[in-house]
């Protein structure tokens, strides 16, 4: 596949709707401010020059298309066609850069000086460090505390890409709160900050937007696997959820063939498969939440799960029954991923080995029958996840 | 005319003053309820906790944690408020979470059943605000809705509209917290807002001082200070004490001739 199919621009969801999900939510000061970024967005994703400056990086810089790997050892143990969307293999390891180069661009063209973003495992952040060193903005990163302490790793890939990296002590000092702490570093800098949200969450244009982004993922995926399957399309297309971004991404290239859609949440962080309809970050929604209201901590090994809403577009495909949500345990990623590097030599992310978890539990049920065919999304790779998989392995070890 | 509006009003005699308290701050917050308004509020806005409030700076937010830490509910804030009537308005602000939570109608009568007069949810824009606004209406509570420095002045005419019981103009770019100087953006805002209305403008955010309540209140109706009696409030003042620093407020405001030459636009 030589070029990149970037796909035509698909039209802003009216009011940033997906159907009862989705909407602005936000202080009035930000109002402006969100109506310029879905201006400049709607405008620019019309324009060529956009596009093919965006399509020039994709490429050049960021190794696009990705490949879409037969994992053929795995696909013979569970009996399963497994193909894997490498998104770990894009630069800086993660789906996130196609999200980031796309707004970067967006930023300059704008005019505003500088970047911000929130980050949860640190690879959104790891992304936006490189497109700010990339274009010459400088970059600030909200994480969570606890983030900051369990992927140090990526917390020095951003710092040696020269961007500041702000430890959020609020709250359950993750993802939800490093979020938070973005927005309100952005109401006081909309003039010259531009706001780089990571997943498809947020106040409109947001989730349209990142998931115009992230479609290259669907896109490419369903060329090749036209390539590669005798069927054309998957029986089954998963990927992580989180906000969810690799998976709108994903889901955008399958969403009009008959494959079924699955997204995998953490079991701790289950907003989709677990949650009810909520307002938080600037949209509706579906969140863990008490009876009260009080949005509940999400818990999960994988830091880039560790949200406990989704982005509307995911609660809009799983009211209309067009994408199911399932969950798994930190204990099934863990294992995944080390099934993945022992069986094809790949180090998946914890976040993309959630995906793989719940294809091996389902590879062989009437969920993945045998002889099924299904697509992947290796959202990123798991360098950043070493330390927790080397403690996994000792424990299981000495078990 | 709602109540809110009867007590609330530009040609009442004096710059309008309402102290900000989070609901279930400490075990005896509805004594301070009670001080601040014995000591020369207008009007008392209510803080019901939320786990995630994007908008509040360091000190609504420690507030709002310890507020929940104690077991404070949307339930439990307004009984205490049904228990404990004051004589001037009660307003509550919380985020749209927990008034959508119940549905905008059960929430909006909650409200009332509790005495509460006015309502304040800083995450539902214009856009967003229909359902509660009918909700709220129907209940005979307040919508009272923000505007911003940034607020462009055809959207600024267009809040004032539907704003009801008063505006809350947000003085600066920014989240809640105290301040060194008021923000230059304050006066022109509540300039800008009384050109376009006759309903009351209360400036807040950032007004910490008894001198940055004056000087608020040269161009504004009202102000609104939150986080500086909060900050207060979480250093262990007593009631006493929090009446006190109302008192001074109420002072200074008081020095402020209740009719300027802004009132020739308004």
């Amino acid at each position: 596949m030589e070029a990149l199919a970037l796909r035509g621009p698909t039209a802003a969801p009216v009011a940033g709707r997906f159907g009862r999900h989705g909407g602005r939510f936000v202080p009035e000061p930000l109002i402006p401010a969100c109506e310029e970024v879905e201006a400049a967005f709607a405008e620019a994703w019309a324009d060529p020059g956009f596009r093919g400056d965006l399509a020039w990086l994709l490429s050049r810089y960021a190794g696009r298309p990705t490949p879409l790997t037969p994992a053929v050892r795995l696909s013979a143990e569970l009996g399963v066609t497994v193909l894997l969307k490498r998104e770990d293999l894009a630069h800086t390891g993660s789906h996130k850069i196609n999200n980031v180069l796309g707004q970067a661009l967006l930023a300059r063209r704008m005019g505003k000086r500088r970047l911000i973003a929130e980050t949860g495992a640190g690879m959104h952040g790891v992304a936006t460090a490189t497109a700010g060193a990339l274009l010459g903005l400088p970059v600030t990163v909200f994480m969570g505390e606890r983030d900051v302490e369990r992927q140090a790793h990526n917390v020095f890939r951003m710092r040696l890409l020269g961007a500041q990296v702000v430890p959020v002590r609020s709250g359950s000092r993750t993802l939800k709160d490093a979020t938070s702490e973005a927005m309100r570093h952005w109401v006081s800098a909309t003039e010259d900050a531009y706001y780089c949200v990571g997943s498809v969450i947020g106040p409109h244009p947001y989730p349209w937007l990142v998931r115009e982004l992230q479609a290259v993922i669907g896109q490419e995926a369903r060329h090749q696997c036209a390539e590669q399957l005798s069927a054309g399309t998957p029986d089954q297309v998963v990927a992580c959820v989180g906000g969810g971004s690799n998976a709108a991404g994903t889901f955008a290239g399958f969403v009009d063939t008959p494959a079924r859609l699955v997204g995998v949440e953490a079991a701790g962080g289950a907003g989709a498969a677990l949650g009810e309809v909520g307002v938080l970050h600037g949209f509706q929604s579906l969140f863990l939440q008490d009876e009260q209201g009080q949005i509940r901590e999400a818990r999960s090994v994988a830091a880039g799960l560790d949200y406990p809403g989704v982005g509307p577009e995911h609660a809009h495909l799983r009211d209309l029954g067009r994408a199911e949500y399932v969950t798994a345990t930190d204990e099934e990623a863990l294992a995944a991923a080390v099934r993945l590097a022992r069986a094809e030599g790949i180090v998946p992310a914890i976040e993309s080995a959630h995906a793989l978890a719940w294809v091996v539990r389902a590879a062989g049920t009437t969920d993945l029958p045998t002889g099924s065919s299904v697509l992947v999304t290796l959202s990123g790779r798991g360098d950043k996840d070493i330390a927790t998989l080397t403690t996994y392995l000792g424990d299981e070890e000495a078990r | 005319m709602t109540t809110l509006e009867t007590r609330l009003r530009r040609d009442r005699g004096r710059k309008l003053l309402m102290p900000y308290l989070t609901g279930g701050v400490t075990p005896d917050w509805t004594d301070h309820l009670r001080a601040i308004a014995d000591a020369g509020a207008d009007a008392i806005e209510v803080g019901i906790p939320f786990s995630d409030p994007t908008l509040d700076g360091v000190t609504i937010q420690e507030a709002s944690d310890v507020a929940l830490a104690r077991g404070a509910t949307t339930d439990g804030v307004l009984a205490d408020l049904s228990r404990n009537r004051v004589e001037v308005p009660v307003v509550v602000s919380t985020y749209a979470n927990l008034a959508l939570r119940r549905g905008a109608g059960r929430f909006c009568r909650s409200l009332a059943e509790a005495g509460v007069q006015g309502l304040i949810v800083p995450d539902l824009p214009l856009e967003e605000a229909g359902a509660t606004s009918v909700a709220a209406r129907a209940a005979n509570v307040d919508l009272a809705l923000l505007a911003s420095p940034a607020t462009p002045t055809h959207r600024l005419r267009e809040i004032a509209e539907r704003s009801r019981g008063f505006v809350y103009a947000v003085s600066l770019m920014g989240i809640t917290g105290e301040r060194e100087h008021l923000a230059a953006s304050a006066a022109a805002l509540a300039r800008r807002l009384r050109g376009v209305t006759d309903r009351p403008v209360f400036l807040g955010f950032g007004i910490s001082t008894p001198a940055q309540a004056a000087a608020a209140a040269r161009d504004a109706d009202g102000v609104i200070v939150g986080a500086a009696l909060m900050r207060r409030l979480l250093d262990g003042a007593d009631p006493a004490s929090t009446a006190g620093f109302v008192r001074s407020l109420r002072t200074a405001l008081d020095g402020v001739p209740a009719r300027t030459t802004a009132d020739a636009g308004g």
